[in-house]
């Protein structure tokens, strides 16, 4: 077998080793951090600190009996979970985790690059199956049979393609700033320190990584509001309200099945942070220590800058859960439509007219 | 052998995406068929090399469109299956008249050419890949004046909706 074919088997099964167990960590992490935040202890039987909990939790998932309701569509009812996981794991494969490097073994040497899927339209790619990902919640909804998932699932609707407009909007000054539609081109144009033409602002800002969230706050504030709305956590979670919709589109579901939304929930809470970190906030760029370090733990340190990162967000999502309260449905709207879009359109004519001066100079020069 | 198999999976999918949007009973599962034809169409794409168009239809017509068909059956509550009682005199003879022609025609073509699968997909020598910069030349440059008369009607359709719910709305209230 060639080389390549080896690495194209092996890059999924990595990809599905480490986000499940990364769910499981994340969920003890959520449980313990909003614990903590409602002075709360939180889980602490299973394990050291309780860090099994999610595993106990998980088997008991496992062995759970799956109900099939007797008004449920069977087809769509079956297809719903699995549409929910595919587009989770689809998104993390064109996330850099690295910069590419060379392996050896023996005489062979063979170039690796650490993403899954490097596609020269990356950003694309991501918008377009993170929009696949709406069909699992509003077939989950529709054919359960029931009136609460119904509920769940048109608002989910509503909610999903409401927000995804003004990510897809706030993706597109980064894009022009970075010139690129590629994952790994954008992490690699926000190396180096912000720079200025006045001498003195240079020397002020000199020190600050040329991360996009800087020149791009404003796309950056957008895209995290709209990020946290399109996997549907609060306070934007009108899709599984359970004070009005018991558990909203995955009431009706038990066992397994309600275990792959709830794997798929987390996987693409973490996707989206990971996203955010590569973006806007340099992605792997980060301090190697190349000298200091062992030469391989040096080499890991991108991916572990990465995780600081992804986890530094994640744990604001946690965060605003525990702070904020629902919004209603009219003002999520209303978020969406009246305010979210607009602004979002603005910024896009000022940073692009922006970006045309500095590429061309003043009009009238 | 890669790139048959790259056209006759997808193009299966797209086949049974179609069948299932005409024959399903159920709306909602038309349009899961009409997802599964446009999916499997952005893979054919791919296989094309222009990814940029495979991500816009996948994004637009598998993402956007099809979501708000859902939405639109889910809110009106089509539930009940629809109707097969033949609406139009002599229409199942027709479309069974019509699939018979095409049909024929192709099997025509087939047999004068001896099922020559170069002369029916003829192989292209352009390797390059389209990317976006490409399209957006060619859209900006060559066909800016198409490009801009379909963003007019675009404009134009959207206001004439949006006028057309609005009296709509301003009669009911008056009653």
């Amino acid at each position: 077998m060639s080389p390549e074919i080896i690495l194209a088997l092996i890059k999924p099964l990595l990809v599905l080793g480490l986000l499940l167990t990364n769910t499981i960590i994340l969920i003890w992490l959520e449980r313990k951090v909003v614990a903590g935040m409602q002075s709360r202890v939180g889980p602490d039987r299973a394990g050291p600190f309780g860090i099994l909990q999610t595993l106990a939790d998980a088997i008991k998932l496992l062995l759970k009996e799956q109900i099939l309701p007797m008004k449920a569509d069977k087809a769509m009812y079956l297809l719903a979970p699995i549409i929910a996981l595919v587009p989770s794991f689809l998104i993390f494969m064109i996330i850099p985790l690295g910069p590419g490097f060379e392996l050896t073994i023996g005489q062979e040497s063979q170039f690796i690059n650490m993403v899954g899927a490097d596609i020269n339209v990356g950003v694309l790619f991501f918008l377009a199956v993170s929009s696949l990902a709406v069909y699992s919640v509003v077939l989950a909804g529709w054919s359960s049979g029931s009136k609460y998932p119904l509920l769940g699932g048109v608002r989910a609707s509503a909610q999903m393609i409401s927000y995804e407009a003004a990510m897809g909007l706030s993706l597109v000054p980064v894009i022009l700033y970075s010139g690129s539609m590629s994952m790994s081109k954008i992490v690699e144009s926000q190396s180096g320190y912000l720079s200025s033409p006045i001498p003195i602002v240079d020397s002020i800002i000199g020190f600050i990584p040329n991360w996009n969230i800087f020149p791009q706050f404003l796309a950056f504030g957008i895209f995290f509001i709209a990020s946290i709305a399109e996997v549907n956590r609060a306070p934007f979670d009108l899709v599984e309200a359970e004070q009005e919709l018991v558990g909203g589109f995955h009431t009706e579901y038990s066992g397994f099945r309600f275990a792959m939304f709830f794997l798929a929930e987390y996987i693409n809470m973490f996707n989206m942070c990971a996203i955010t970190a590569t973006f806007f906030l340099g992605g792997w760029l980060g301090p190697t220590f190349a000298g200091v370090l062992p030469p391989f733990l040096s080499a890991i340190m991108p991916t572990i800058w990465l995780g600081v990162k992804t986890f530094g967000l994640l744990f604001v999502y946690f965060w605003i859960r525990a702070t904020l309260p629902r919004l209603r449905y009219d003002q999520l709207m209303e978020l969406g439509w009246k305010r979210l879009i607009p602004l979002s359109i603005i910024w896009l004519m000022i940073s692009s007219i922006v970006l045309g001066i500095r590429e061309f100079g003043l009009p009238w020069s | 052998m890669t790139d048959l198999l790259l056209f006759a999976i997808p193009g299966l999918f797209i086949i049974l995406g179609a069948l299932i949007v005409i024959f399903a009973k159920n709306p909602v599962h038309n349009a899961m068929g009409l997802v599964l034809t446009l999916t499997s169409l952005a893979i054919l794409y791919i296989s094309l090399n222009a990814t940029f168009v495979a991500m816009v239809q996948m994004l637009v017509y598998a993402g956007a469109v099809m979501t708000l068909f859902l939405f639109v059956i889910m809110m009106i509550g089509v539930d009940k299956p629809e109707q097969t009682k033949e609406e139009i005199k002599g229409q199942k003879l027709l479309i069974s008249g019509t699939l018979i022609l095409l049909v024929s025609v192709v099997v025509f073509i087939g047999l004068e050419n001896g099922l020559n699968w170069n002369l029916l997909f003829p192989q292209s020598q352009d390797t390059f890949e389209g990317t976006p910069s490409l399209l957006a030349s060619a859209m900006f440059t060559s066909w800016v004046f198409p490009f801009e008369v379909i963003s007019i009607l675009l404009i134009v359709a959207t206001t004439a909706a949006l006028a057309l719910a609005y009296e709509f709305r301003k009669r009911e209230t008056n009653d």
